[in-house]
């Protein structure tokens, strides 16, 4: 295809790309020399650090930056207890589980969905939860439960097919929310210091519903440069260069690099869809203890649609968590999935021990895939 | 998860029920969350849904705000 993005020539896009690239890296030698160590960035969206590997930036300026993955993949950062449950949920006979396909492997303390599919659970994959509605509409006899993971992109998609199991009256139809909402784990990662970043890329598309300026309190309160962007090359790069301005100039300061997607205010219709059906609550966290807030709750008068009271008897096992995952660290951007024992001896994409290496999103599971030259690189120093 | 996929509205029918395309691929989309979507639109679409519109010429704009600020700071 001759032309690219709206009218804009694929050789163009190119060569800008390029040329912004070695911009971004000369900049980043800068703030190097200037400040003796390398910048470290935190990416809180899986996406972005998927994004960053297979695109290759994030080894072309592995010399200048350090980035680390943030909380902000949803199948990582789901707590064992709730895998457990969810896992759990699925051995009911007359329950047909329907779910994004990335948490099919993820292990739960003994067994996985998938495991429990090939038993005989009746799993299904979707790609929208409106499935979901349709599945419920088609099987009155059976119990359709839609397990809600996700951050504020994919709340207002649930809250969405919620809407239309109460207009159809459907009376077999529940959820399991682990919905999860960002601010509140930034403020609890940004509130301990354990280790010191330079600044922050914040998620693309959580931003679209919320808006960039939710973020305000990154820059102001915390004292940190923060861009919200995109997720092409382009876009990644476009993010950096306004990072690395704002970190060489110590400007405290957000900016949207993503502006022609993220509105500052975000999207009004989808925040009020996630506040009809639901509150904030506390909920826990893989690699946090709970956080206050952080959780989207069905409200009580919705309740019949909650898959935890509908099946309140139910026996879930103890939670064992494996000793040896990082995980918990991983998405807390302590450590890089290199510094893991575990990381491509016993665990690998076909064997994998925590979530990050089963989640397409998950940093483990990107590592693997784009960077192992890296990590031989670094074996041999 | 929170992948988003730009997609170029091509029909919308009753119900925010709409189908949208991109490279050759045409998917059933719901326009739930941004209503005012009509055909010809660009739309971010996240899990089946359009979260929100795309401004192509603020896209654009960007690029060549880019291009501009790469030829007046030279490559180096």
């Amino acid at each position: 295809m001759e032309q690219g993005s709206f009218g804009y020539s694929v050789t163009n896009y190119n060569r800008l790309t390029e040329q912004l690239l070695n911009k971004v890296l000369k900049l980043g030698q800068k703030i190097a020399e200037k400040k003796g160590k390398k910048t470290k960035i935190m990416e809180v969206c899986g996406t972005h650090t998927v994004a960053f590997s297979r695109s290759g930036i994030a080894q072309l300026l592995s010399d200048v930056l350090d980035l680390r993955s943030g909380p902000g993949c949803p199948i990582c950062v789901t707590h064992q207890q709730d895998l457990d449950y969810m896992i759990s949920l699925s051995r009911i006979k007359e329950v047909i589980i329907v779910t994004f396909g990335d948490l099919l492997r993820v292990p739960g303390s003994f067994t996985s969905l998938e495991k429990e599919k090939a038993k005989g659970a009746d799993v299904h994959i979707c790609y929208s939860p409106l499935e979901a509605i349709d599945l419920a509409a088609a099987n009155t006899q059976k119990e359709i439960v839609l397990l809600g993971i996700g951050f504020e992109t994919t709340a207002p998609t649930i809250a969405t097919a919620l809407a239309q199991a109460r207009e159809k009256g459907l009376k077999n139809f529940s959820i399991y929310s682990t919905l999860k909402l960002v601010p509140p784990a930034l403020e609890a990662l940004l509130h301990e210091k354990k280790f010191d970043l330079d600044g922050l890329v914040l998620p693309g598309h959580v931003s679209t519903v919320l808006g960039s300026n939710t973020f305000d309190f990154i820059a102001q309160k915390y004292a940190l440069p923060c861009v919200v962007a995109g997720f092409e090359p382009l876009d990644l790069l476009m993010g950096l260069y306004y990072l690395l301005n704002s970190i060489m100039e110590e400007k405290a300061e957000l900016t949207n690099a993503y502006a022609h997607i993220v509105k500052e205010k975000g999207n009004k219709t989808a925040k009020e869809i996630i506040n009809l059906f639901f509150e904030e609550g506390e909920t826990l966290w893989r690699g946090f203890a709970s956080i206050p807030g952080s959780g989207l709750k069905l409200r009580t008068e919705y309740n019949d649609f909650e898959a935890r009271s509908r099946f309140n008897n139910l026996e879930i096992p103890q939670t064992e968590v494996f000793s040896g995952c990082s995980c918990g660290d991983i998405i807390t951007g302590k450590l890089t999935p290199f510094d893991c024992l575990l990381f491509n001896t016993s665990c690998t994409p076909l064997t994998p021990v925590g979530p990050c290496m089963v989640s397409s999103e998950g940093a483990c599971s990107a590592y693997y895939q784009y960077r192992q030259q890296t990590q031989q690189e670094i074996l041999l120093h | 998860m929170c992948l988003g996929i730009p997609m170029r509205v091509t029909e919308i029918e009753k119900n925010f029920k709409a189908y949208a395309e991109t490279m050759g691929v045409k998917r059933p989309i719901s326009i739930k969350l941004v209503p005012e979507t009509k055909p010809g639109d660009f739309v971010l679409v996240h899990a089946g849904f359009a979260m929100e519109k795309i401004d192509p010429v603020e896209a654009r704009k960007r690029i060549e705000l880019f291009e501009k600020m790469l030829n007046l700071e030279g490559l180096d």
